[in-house]
């Protein structure tokens, strides 16, 4: 199997007696996007900095670009671009100056650095920016940078630590087509995230919760396999009156509000919309509207940690 | 080592430095701060003592006598009372920290005996102006009193010949040109290396850590000798520019006389430099904060070279544990070489131990500095 960039064979990782990463296991195959998903501090971060090599695994073993990062993680770095969940290049420096100090630390050589100086530039619409210093960017051109900066060297395999929080809509969607261009040009691609309209973009999004990996799959797989029932949207009002005669309804899984109408999961073929009108009807409830819907990665993610307990 | 990467470190870290205001305040100001204060803070010649007279004769004698004060560069008269009690309010008040008081028969003493009684009285709470104060006076009064009795004995048509009337030889803090300066200054140079060297270093790695840039530099191929290197060479550089500056504003400013070799001190410079910002580096790795390893940076250099490298006091008369704790500061042997190649013109043959010495302690502080930092976040 030459085309598995990545692989983790039982990677743990505790600090003291808190186990940040419980025996995960997990490929991701060159021009492949793997989407971390998981509430804040379930071991996402960790994992990606075991494999740059940051932190030293406790158990198990992270192979990149098929070399062990415990063993060698010097030689693993050539190999990667990595962009972490801070901002961390230097604001004190102007756009092409942090670019052309990556150039220098990976060694891109002289005759092919214009070239690939521009490529950056041009990818990450930085044109015309150059001169600027990096301090007064906003924060989807800082994004952007710090992607160019990280895929100066060409490296076959990216890791991105939440590269798009805290970036407007437009720009992420902008940051997410980048990412594509480079998967279709064959780099494996570890990206975490915890928006999850952004899972929807991803090849396979790995679900993480508690330092384990609860299920991996593609996202349509991965909501068919786990709703485990049929999802309504309910306009309705009071929301609290609903979520209150909703609850502890036989065949009824879960209720959750989303903006001013709810989800409602059911089990299979337990309900209709207008049974469902009805009930919340008897409850003083006025409905609007109710008629089942596709579910998104997030009707998914909200069930699947409710299932294996919330965040530490 | 790539050239390519300690390159790019360097340029980097230059750029920072020029963006940074503490960073140019420590490399640009602090040296023309230090020479300054220091230079003219750091002075043991005795001058322009404020002093008061009081005169209990008025004579001839007693004014001529004055006139060998006023004429002196050690005192300057600033009253002249005419009660003791106005002499000790003067003295308690600090208006003056000598008082000088010419008995009523001065005159008289003088015809009689050659000699004089002059009564000295001085603030000793700086026991070592004092001391010198009182030296200087007595010469005063015995220089008179020398002229006086060869004027009697001319005027009784005697020859006078190498005859000396009581003259007072206790000139121990007698300095022949008064320049306690021409020994300060070099001390002041290189408290001035120690300072910026170990200040700017301490910055380096501790700014990646505050600012977070930290985190990809650890995930690069650098390698820990590139970074090192690569984030010095700038600082060595700004410390040499230093160098050259203080060595100006001494010569050209302060009159410290070179007599050594250009070529001498800048080698023993540089070496001195590589030791200055190592030891800054190391704090640097250590503490993860600017304030923090700046605040080590400034302890860890200026308290021993100020006080236990023999830049104002001399490691010889220091208790010997004292001077065993000196021996491990490698300011004091910077200091040496300094002094003698400024005032002696010392070469590199005579000056083997001290930089022998400072070989010694760059070599082991580079051993340490180059393994201090360890490409993990943990």
């Amino acid at each position: 199997m030459t085309s598995v960039a990545v692989a983790a064979e039982g990677l743990t990782k505790r600090f003291g007696d808190f186990v940040a990463v419980d025996g995960i296991d997990f490929t991701v195959a060159a021009g492949e996007i793997v989407g971390f998903l998981g509430p804040n501090g379930a071991g996402k971060s960790t994992t990606i900095r075991m494999l740059c090599g940051l932190l030293r695994p406790s158990a198990g073993r992270g192979l990149v670009a098929g070399i062990d990062v415990a063993a060698d993680p010097e030689a693993v770095r050539q190999h990667i671009g990595y962009m972490s969940q801070k901002f961390s290049l230097y604001n004190d420096l102007t756009v092409i100056e942090n670019l052309r100090f990556f150039g220098g630390i990976y060694q891109v050589p002289r005759a092919s650095l214009p070239e690939r100086l521009a490529f950056a530039i041009s990818m990450a619409g930085l044109e015309g920016r150059e001169e600027r210093l990096v301090s007064t960017l906003a924060g989807g051109w800082k994004q952007r940078l710090a992607l160019g900066c990280a895929i100066l060297h060409r490296p076959p395999i990216l890791f991105l630590d939440e590269p798009t929080s805290g970036v407007d809509p437009q720009s992420r969607r902008r940051f997410w087509d980048l990412i594509h261009s480079l998967a279709a040009d064959g780099v494996a691609v570890l990206v975490s995230t915890h928006y999850m309209d952004e899972a929807e973009y991803c090849d396979r999004v790995a679900l993480i919760n508690r330092g384990k990996l609860i299920d991996m799959a593609s996202p349509a797989e991965f909501k068919r396999t786990n709703l485990g029932g049929e999802l309504f949207l309910v306009e309705c009002r009071p929301l609290g009156a609903a979520i209150a005669r909703l609850q502890d309804t036989p065949h009824l899984l879960d209720v959750a509000a989303f903006g001013n109408s709810l989800h409602v999961l059911v089990e299979d073929s337990a309900y209709d919309s207008e049974s469902l009108t009805a009930l919340l009807r008897q409850g003083g409830v006025e409905v609007s509207l109710a008629h089942t819907i596709a579910p998104s990665v997030e009707d998914v993610f909200v069930r699947m940690i409710g299932r294996t307990g919330g965040p530490h | 080592m790539r050239p390519l990467r300690l390159k790019a470190i360097a340029v980097k870290e230059a750029l920072q430095i020029l963006r940074d205001p503490i960073s140019l305040v420590i490399a640009l100001l602090m040296p023309f701060m230090q020479m300054i204060l220091l230079g003219y803070g750091i002075n043991l010649d005795v001058r322009n003592l404020p002093t008061c007279v009081f005169d209990r004769e008025a004579s001839q004698d007693s004014q001529a006598l004055l006139k060998h004060f006023q004429a002196s560069p050690y005192f300057r008269i600033v009253e002249t009372p005419s009660t003791y009690r106005d002499v000790i309010r003067a003295l308690d008040g600090g208006a003056c920290r000598l008082a000088i008081v010419i008995p009523p028969d001065f005159s008289q003493r003088i015809a009689d005996s050659g000699g004089s009684a002059v009564q000295a009285l001085t603030d000793a709470s700086d026991d070592n102006t004092a001391n010198i104060a009182i030296g200087y006076a007595q010469a005063v009064v015995g220089a008179y009193a020398a002229e006086a009795t060869a004027g009697a004995a001319a005027r009784a048509g005697l020859s006078t010949g190498p005859l000396q009337p009581v003259a007072v030889q206790s000139r121990v803090w007698f300095n022949e040109d008064l320049e306690s300066r021409n020994f300060i200054i070099p001390g002041v140079v290189a408290l001035v290396m120690a300072l910026v060297g170990a200040q700017l270093a301490s910055l380096t790695v501790s700014r990646e850590w505050e600012r977070g840039t930290m985190e990809l530099l650890v995930s690069t191929p650098v390698t820990p000798m590139e970074l090192m290197l690569g984030k010095l060479a700038p600082y060595f550089l700004v410390g040499l520019l230093d160098a050259a500056f203080c060595l100006c504003f001494a010569v050209f400013w302060f009159k410290v006389p070179f007599r050594g070799d250009l070529l001498v001190l800048f080698l023993t410079t540089s070496l001195f430099l590589v030791v200055v910002l190592g030891i800054g580096y190391l704090i640097s790795v250590a503490i993860r904060s600017q304030l923090g390893a700046s605040q080590i940076g400034l302890l860890v250099t200026m308290l021993p070279t100020v006080l236990l490298s023999g830049m104002a006091f001399p490691i010889d008369q220091m208790p010997k544990a004292v001077q065993l704790v000196c021996t491990f500061v490698p300011a004091r042997y910077y200091i040496a070489i300094l002094k003698a190649v400024f005032l002696k013109g010392s070469g590199l043959l005579e000056l083997w131990r001290p930089v022998a010495a400072l070989l010694a302690y760059a070599a082991v502080i580079g051993f340490f500095a180059a393994r201090a930092f360890k490409k993990r976040l943990e």
